[in-house]
């Protein structure tokens, strides 16, 4: 095209140079007009529709204000069960992880050399290059009765099979990325000479432990149980699939959507992950762990 | 900190706004069915037009096979090429999950149960079909046609596809001695505790009910699907009991073939289709109609409301009825055809007497799915029955 702006155009540019704020307001509007409409909106709507009800015969929804959903979902003891449930494999997922990604990212960041490092790293990425479906349905085969997993640990039925414990491996293997990457970015802004002088100074493998590496980890660590946990408390799929009889909150949120057809009760439970997820942020918040993203 | 709070509290007062808004246009709501409800005035098709091109179908597993399951089964690709209509299927594993995806818009056609039809009918989803349009509807059984589930005062809201029951299935080399009785999925001492699938959704309640039936007379249940407070709190205790046994519950049907050849499920219930694919898959299982009877289904084709492609709906729900795809079907999902014609057209001759087409007494041992509702649909004046949220909602309890 033209190398000299003309016209109309030019006039705006100029326009908008005079103005930074107006130049500033352009420049953002696009992406704030998607967080406020389509993520908070969706939230509000998300709550709004929270206190509908619906029609138990058509399905048809009743948009009524009614507090029914949240006295069913606090009235009766099987929620109150499904959330401590999802909050305990949340816990158990992350603190898996963080037991395996802290030594991991350790490794990676201050003991191999530079060149493997890269490719450790795309090695932990790989995972993420396949499909969801395929990993949750690769541990259903690997778990199965007499399956790879079983024969392991020396026959049929000596596997943890279909269940709870089966969806914390399966949600620990899916997530592990997700702890490692923060906790490994962490760790690796630490300066080595600052390990170096902790050891010349007399310090060892431990003091300088506690003292100059623990100090960065921790929020790294919280960083990354921000995904885990967040995403092991909004799962549903890998719980159907080998999760047993089992459910979470994501699936009392499926069943509602797609089995029941009742949307608000759907929304009135969805609330309480958010709720949940609010409470954690604003305690990790004081670790500092927000400024790690 | 502070400013955090104050813009969360902020927030939560905007929606509690809005919610309150919400309220004051809202319509009122808690009809209960039949005599609480009108049926939506909603225009049969008057005359058949040219096929759109394609048409797009919700169907249970089995009903819609265009040979890519299995090469020989296929009453897809002839539709296609005759009419020009490229069939679009998606399977549903519920009726639940049928309902809701007919109210998203999406979908022409549906193979509806008896348990989704009236509240498509009620809901305004489905439109009156226009019988004339078919050629193949005057061979249909007339035991099928204008029933409680399928019409509204004489008029016809889609064609009769067929019936069967769900069945018990047992892997034969685990399960000795063969069932013959549902109490082996109930039994609290069952060898196989761990090892049992049960249908998971709110109308397998009806399951434990029908067996209720048969085993505790002094509950006096006469319809499954009819149930005081007292018979539905027996049902749900007895499958909060059944909840000790189950390894997994199933809506999914590639879910429960991969569990019956793995071993992870060893007895539960089916359906003939899954028995078929599972023992193609090279597992030894069998499936038996139970002493006590069983619940099953009694499926019509029904066309969207709001059918973008009416003429290939009205094509197609012609051709899934017609003698040759009406005995593939019943063939293959294991069920007994609506077409009169159907019956000499199997590649199994006696499939017909097998699956008792034309027996009207023994599909009185069956209890089609239903839609409970409050005003108890066994005709009971004198107490409410539990309606279908409440089945929903219990549903979710037994599972823990």
């Amino acid at each position: 095209m033209s190398t000299v702006v003309t016209g109309p155009g030019r006039k705006a540019g100029s326009f908008l140079h005079r103005h930074p704020g107006l130049r500033l307001a352009g420049f953002l509007s696009a992406p704030l007009l998607w967080l406020v409409v389509a993520y908070l909106g969706a939230l509000a709507v998300l709550l709004i529709s929270a206190f509908w009800t619906v029609d138990g015969f058509t399905g048809e929804t009743v948009r009524a204000f009614s507090l029914t959903n949240f006295q069913t979902l606090f009235s009766e003891e099987v929620y109150r069960n499904v959330t401590l449930r999802s909050l305990g494999v949340a816990t158990a997922v992350t603190v898996i992880c963080m037991l395996i990604a802290v030594p991991m990212a350790f490794f990676m960041a201050k003991v191999a050399s530079p060149r493997s490092r890269h490719w450790l790293v795309i090695a932990i990425l790989t995972p993420l290059w396949a499909s969801y479906l395929v990993k949750a349905y690769a541990w259903r085969i690997l778990l199965a009765n007499g399956g790879p997993v079983d024969s392991l640990l020396g026959g049929p039925g000596n596997g943890p099979g279909y269940g709870l414990v089966a969806t914390v491996i399966v949600l620990s293997y899916l997530w592990l990325p997700y702890m490692i990457l923060p906790i490994y970015a962490g760790l690796e802004r630490l300066p080595d000479s600052l390990l170096e002088a902790s050891a010349d100074l007399g310090a060892r493998a431990g003091r300088t432990f506690r003292s100059v590496v623990l100090p960065t980890l921790i929020p790294s660590v919280f960083a990354g149980s921000i995904f885990t946990f967040s995403l092991s408390l909004g799962d549903y799929i890998t719980v159907q699939i080998v999760g047993g009889k089992s459910q979470l909150i994501g699936n009392l949120v499926y069943a509602n959507i797609g089995a029941a057809n009742n949307l608000p009760f759907a929304a009135a439970i969805a609330t309480v992950p958010v709720l949940i997820m609010v409470i954690y942020l604003l305690a990790v918040r004081r670790s500092g762990a927000l400024e790690e993203l | 900190m502070r400013s955090g709070m104050s813009l969360i509290a902020a927030l939560a007062a905007g929606v509690l706004t809005l919610a309150g808004c919400g309220g004051d246009g809202g319509t009122t709501g808690g009809g209960s069915g039949p005599g609480g409800l009108t049926v939506p005035k909603i225009d049969e098709l008057a005359a058949l037009g040219a096929g759109e091109g394609e048409v797009n179908v919700v169907s249970w597993a089995g009903y819609v096979e265009d040979g890519s399951t299995d090469k020989a089964v296929d009453w897809v690709t002839g539709f296609e090429k005759e009419t020009g209509c490229q069939v679009n299927n998606k399977i549903a594993g519920t009726s639940d999950e049928m309902v809701s995806l007919m109210k998203t818009g999406e979908y022409d056609v549906v193979s509806a149960s008896g348990d989704a039809s009236l509240r498509l009918i009620y809901g305004g989803d489905v439109a009156p079909v226009n019988t004339d349009l078919i050629a193949n509807y005057k061979d249909v059984f007339d035991g099928l046609k204008n029933k409680q589930w399928n019409s509204v005062d004489g008029a016809a809201y889609g064609v009769p596809h067929g019936r069967g029951a769900n069945l018990l299935m047992y892997r034969t080399d685990t399960v000795t001695p063969a069932p013959t009785s549902w109490s082996v999925v109930f039994d609290p001492a069952s060898p196989y505790k761990g090892k049992i699938t049960a249908y998971d959704s709110p109308i397998y309640i009806a399951d434990a009910a029908l067996y209720l039936m048969k085993t505790k007379p002094d509950l006096k249940i006469t319809n499954p699907y009819a149930l005081d407070d007292t018979q539905f709190q027996a049902a749900v205790d007895l499958l909060k009991q059944q909840n000790e046994l189950i390894g997994e519950y199933w809506s999914d049907y590639t879910k429960e073939v991969q569990a019956f050849k793995a071993g992870n499920s060893v007895l539960g219930t089916t359906w003939q289709v899954i028995q078929n694919l599972t023992e193609a898959d090279g597992a030894p299982v069998e499936s038996i109609l139970p002493s006590e009877g069983a619940t099953g289904w009694s499926d019509t084709w029904m066309v969207a409301a709001k059918a973008k492609h009416p003429n290939c709906s009205y094509l197609w729900m012609n051709h899934i009825i017609s003698p040759q795809a009406n005995a593939g079907v019943a063939e293959w999902f294991g069920e007994a055809p609506s077409n009169k014609l159907s019956c000499a057209l199997t590649a199994d001759k006696s499939h017909c007497a097998t699956f008792h087409a034309e027996d009207e007494d023994y599909f009185e041992q069956v209890w089609y799915w239903t839609t409970p509702l409050a005003q108890c649909v066994d005709g009971r004046t004198d107490v409410t029955c539990k309606d279908y949220a409440a089945w929903t909602q219990a549903w979710t309890t037994i599972k823990g």
